[in-house]
This record gives C-alpha cells, structure tokens and sequence, in this order.
C-alpha cells in the first residue's frame, strides 16, 4: 500500500542575501521521504544540509520550489503558521544540543510540552521514551551537571515530548565521544524502529550514516543521488 | 512552566535583578517620602494647631492665614475680643520664625493655659526665671536637652525650665512679652485665639464679631483645619509632579536597559524557543513579565525602604520632619513604575520576537 510520502521537496531553492550578494544555499530540491522512514544526509561543510532543514522545519521560508510537509505547503505558510508546526509537526535536536542552561532537564522537556499545547497529564508512551533514553533519574540536573551524552539524550527527549511527525537531527553526534555516539545512535534507532518515528539525520560520520534505511549525498545545494 | 522559566531567568542572574530591582525602588522611595513627609508635617502641625484648644483665629486686615511671622495685630485687640460676649478666653502669640521649619512662639502662658489646659509638662513646669524656656519633649530628644540645659535662640542663652509632651502649639515656647522685646514687636501679636463658651455657636460668633471689628478676619478653627492639606502648601504638587516624571524616567531606562542587556545575552535561548514553537506574542510576553516582575519587586523595594526612611529620621531627627507611611500612594506608585517597566521592556521585547531564529541559533 503506497501511502503519500510525509515530505515532498521538487525544486526547492533557497537565497541567503548577505548584504549585497546573494548566496545561494540550495540551487534545486528534490527529495521525498516516507513516514517512518530514517534517512541519512551527508555532505560536505555549506552544501546546504542545515538549510534544507531549517525549511522543513519552518524556521525560514523557501525561496523557490515546493515543500509539502505532513500534507501542508510550507512556501504558502506565514510566520504564524510556521510556528504552529514548529509546536505540533516537526521537532529538532541540534549538534550543540541547546537545552535551556537555566532549567533542569526536567523543566527543558515539560516547556517543550508547554509550548506544545499538549495537556500534563502522564503520557505512557513517554515515560517509556525516557526509559528508552536511560535519562529518567537525571531529570532533576541542569545542563552543566550532564554530559554531552545525556545533554543530548534529554534534547531528543524534549524534540518527541509532543510526538512530532519528523524528527530533524542535524549531526546529533558531533559533538560526542564515539560511546556517547553510540548510545545516541542507539536510541534514535530504537525511536524509529518501536515509535515508528521518522527521523532525517545530517551526518559526517558514514558509520552514523549507516543506523538510516538510507543515504542522500549534498553537494553546492544539490542533492547528488536522488532518493 | 512559564512563571518558572521567568524566575530562573531572573535567578541566573542575580546581581542584574537585585540591582535593577534596587535602582528602580529609589524613585519609588523618593516619592513615598516626600508625600509622607508632607502628609506628616501637615497632619502634626494640625495636631499642634487642635491643641491649642481655640474655636476662632483672628487675623489682623490683609493678613493671609497661612504663614503666621510678623506681628501685625495690635495687643490691645486681645482685651478688647475678651469683653466681647460668648468668648470665653482670649489669647494673643507672637509667632517668630527660626528659619527652616523650625518657630518659636511667645505665649501668655495663663491665658494660653486657660484656652489649652495647660502644657503637659515631662520635666519640670513653667517659666520662673527671666531665661527660662519650655521644649517639646521630641526636641529635647533631638537636642539631647534635660531640665537646665542651655538652649541658644534668637540669639540669647535660655535655660530649660519646662519639656513638655507633644501636641500643642509648637516646639519651642517663650513668654510673649520676652519675644516682643527681642523682636522689636513690643504692644503686637501674630494671631489671637478665641475660646467661645458654646462652641454649636460659633459660626453666629463669628458673624457677630466681623460686624463689630471690620476689616479684621476671623476663622474657625475647623474651617482653618480643613484648609491644612496637601493643597494649601505652595509647589507641592509641581514637586510632585517633578519626582513622579523622574521616577517613571528612571523606571523606564532601568528595565530598558537591563532587559536589552538580557536579550542580548539570551540570543541562543530565544533561538531554542522559537525553534520548540515559541510564538512572537510568547517571547514578547516573556520579556515584559520579567520586567514587570523587576518593577514589582522595585516597588515593594521601595515601600520597605520608605519604611526605613521613616525609622531614620524618627531615631535621627525627631523634632524636624515627620514622615507619614502612605499606603494610599502604594498602588500609584505601583502603577506608575509598572507602566515605565512595561514601556521599557517593550523595544527589548519586540527586538527578541522578532530575531531570526537561524541567525539566534547560530549565535555563540
Ligand atoms: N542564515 C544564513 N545567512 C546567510 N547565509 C547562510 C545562512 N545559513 C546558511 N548560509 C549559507 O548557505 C550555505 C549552506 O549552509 P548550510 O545549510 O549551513 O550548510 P551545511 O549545513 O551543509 O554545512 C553556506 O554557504 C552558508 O554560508
Ligand atoms: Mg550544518
């Protein structure tokens, strides 16, 4: 049964103006990825792998091309709307993890589910996401008391509290050890293989690449070997 | 969730909310103390005024009633008022200005006696001597004066002979005719008070008496009392005025200033919660309730602090400035420096709705 793909990218171009120049960041688009699907993104540094992502996920608009996220047309959303699916649709987990630095991984997550506009009440499928993550009795500690491993894991925690559609990891592990790597790795697999959580991942490690169903190499804004 | 996001915002940075709590409680402070210190000095020279125990004040023709220097009233009118029907008692007083705030009076102390009951002496009594001189108890503390101590005024050496519980007439007291000599207003007085014998009547005494003596002005003394308010001391409100406007300044560029300081140093963190789905209206409204919580915290800094103003000038200077605590004037003041934080927190509020959230993310 072929169900319509959860994103659907044909010539997507996106120009960054720099004060006088024009730089273009994405030159032509095209990329579909299906619900549940883990896909992978490498490339080099400024081929425009975080700006892809940064349009999937609504904070800036695309210059050019079609972008259907989960059914809506991102290029026809305004700001508001953008900021509704930033809350309900898309999640992002950041290789500088960017956890609140005043507040406890606890307090990170519930904001996250604050600004969700979801209810408090217990969320099963979430208590057993925290197990997953092994982050459950770290939940009291701010940022600076974490390693970068349990930094991130609280990040990812905090990026399916709301249970998004698409989870955008943009190198995830590029900030860790390869054991802290590992474990990270570990868990977005199991998010994707037990939730059914869709996630695209930006990575320069090809071991990382490898936990995706799949690869798509970028390249000057292009995407080199179409999915 | 929000509620605690604000305070451990606030709470991250300590030294900057204590001190633009601190800086906006000052002009929260300035104007509480100069409306209870107004307040205070009107309400306690209207207790002194009641004390006297007079129904009439008598001023002489185009003397205003307030302000009471010089001498302009002839004694004799004394004797002659006293014959008058239904007056009771009485008395004329010299009233000499020391500069400040400070007066001495001269009193005919039997008659003054007769219309007031009499001074509730602490220590000691009446004159006896030639150089003798009566205090009010808050000006000997003041002072650190005790029965015999030298007093220097209108510039002779006087001798406590009497110190009195406070309340009636003034603080410093000399026998009429010893501040007539000594201010060359031999044969005059200030004011005369009137003691009637049926106090219902006075409003007809007062017309009986202004037929008789034209030209010369006779109050009642709850008439004149009702007049003792904010509104009969010249500049007051201007000065008002002047110290609210310096307050809602100061308000405003303190939390204008602390609040873009912390925008800036907050970038990553806008950035974070726009990327979870913050809206404008939600990082705006983040930034204004911290600052309106600063103003409220400068607010309820600057009541305690009018508090001890008051328990200052009470310990230091008793007998020159009474401060009176102005609960009334807390929600102005809250509502003034609430707006000025509203308005200050607004630039900085809209500047962090509307950064990008790219650029704020990628910010070190
Ligand atoms: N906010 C921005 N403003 C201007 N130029 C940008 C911005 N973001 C990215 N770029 C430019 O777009 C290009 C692609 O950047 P990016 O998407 O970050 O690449 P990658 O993530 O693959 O390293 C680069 O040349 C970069 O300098
Ligand atoms: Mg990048």
């Amino acid at each position: 049964m072929s169900e319509a793909p959860i994103i659907e990218i044909r010539g997507l171009r996106k120009v960054y103006r720099v004060g006088k120049v024009d730089v273009e960041a994405l030159r032509g688009v095209d990329l579909q990825v299906s619900r549940g699907e883990f896909l992978s993104i490498v490339g080099p540094s400024g081929s425009g792998k975080s700006t892809l992502f940064h349009i999937v996920g609504g904070l800036t608009p695309p210059t050019a091309g079609v972008v259907r996220v989960a059914g809506d047309d991102v290029g026809a959303m305004s700001d508001a709307t953008r900021t509704r699916m930033r809350k309900q649709t898309v999640s992002f987990v950041f290789q500088k993890f960017n956890l609140l630095p005043n507040l406890t991984a606890g307090d990170n997550i519930e904001l996250a589910r604050y600004l969700g506009g979801k209810d408090h009440s217990q969320d099963a499928g979430f208590q057993e996401a925290l197990d997953l993550l092994g982050i459950a009795h770290r939940m009291g500690h701010k940022p600076s008391e974490l390693s970068g491993g349990e930094q991130q894991r609280v990040a990812i925690a905090r990026a399916i509290v709301n249970h998004p559609a698409i989870l955008l990891a943009d190198e995830p592990t590029g900030n860790l050890d390869s054991a802290n790597s590992g474990a990270v790795l570990e868990v977005l697999r199991d998010l994707n293989e037990r939730l059914g959580q869709t996630i695209l991942m930006i990575t320069h490690n090809p071991d990382a690449a490898a936990y995706g169903h799949r690869t798509v190499h970028m390249q000057d804004g292009r995407i080199l070997e179409p999915g | 969730m929000t509620f605690k996001l604000i305070l451990e915002n606030m709470r991250y940075r300590p030294l900057r909310s204590l001190l633009s709590a601190l800086l906006i409680a000052i002009p929260v402070t300035l104007i509480l103390t100069l409306v209870g210190m107004s307040q205070g000095m009107l309400a306690e020279s209207a207790r002194r005024t009641r004390g006297i125990g007079a129904d009439i004040m008598v001023r002489p023709p185009n003397a205003a009633f307030m302000g009471f220097s010089g001498a302009p009233t002839p004694e004799k009118m004394v004797s002659a008022l006293a014959q008058e029907p239904h007056i009771a008692v009485a008395t004329g007083v010299i009233v000499q200005g020391l500069g400040g705030l400070e007066n001495v009076q001269g009193v005919d102390l039997e008659q003054f006696d007769k219309m007031s009951g009499g001074f509730e002496y602490i220590q000691g009594g009446p004159f006896k001597g030639p150089d003798d001189i009566l205090v009010e108890e808050s000006y000997a503390r003041q002072h650190k004066l005790r029965l015999g101590s030298p007093v220097q005024v209108l510039g002779h050496s006087w001798r406590v002979a009497g110190i009195f519980a406070s309340g009636k007439l003034t603080r410093i007291v000399l026998p009429l005719d010893v501040v007539q000599k000594l201010t060359a207003n031999i044969g005059h007085v200030s004011i005369i008070y009137l003691k009637v014998d049926n106090p219902a009547n006075v409003g007809s005494d007062i017309d009986a008496l202004s037929k008789k003596f034209e030209g010369f002005r006779f109050l009642s003394m709850t008439e004149y009392l009702s007049m003792v308010s904010a509104d009969s001391v010249p500049f007051l409100h201007p000065f008002i005025n002047v110290i609210v406007g310096i307050g809602v300044v100061i308000g405003f560029a303190v939390v204008c200033l602390s609040m873009y300081m912390a925008v800036l140093q907050r970038t990553r963190e806008i950035g974070i919660l726009k990327s979870l789905g913050a809206s404008k209206s939600y990082v705006l409204g983040l930034i204004v309730a911290e600052a309106l919580a600063m103003g409220l915290a400068g607010t309820v800094g600057g009541i305690l602090l009018s508090f001890v103003g008051r328990w200052l000038i009470m310990t230091l200077v008793p007998a020159s400035l009474t401060q009176a605590i102005v609960p009334e004037w807390w929600p102005r003041t809250a509502a003034i420096v609430l707006g000025a934080s509203l308005l200050g927190a607004l630039y900085p509020g809209l500047r962090a709705a509307r950064q990008d959230p790219i650029e704020a993310l990628a910010y070190e």
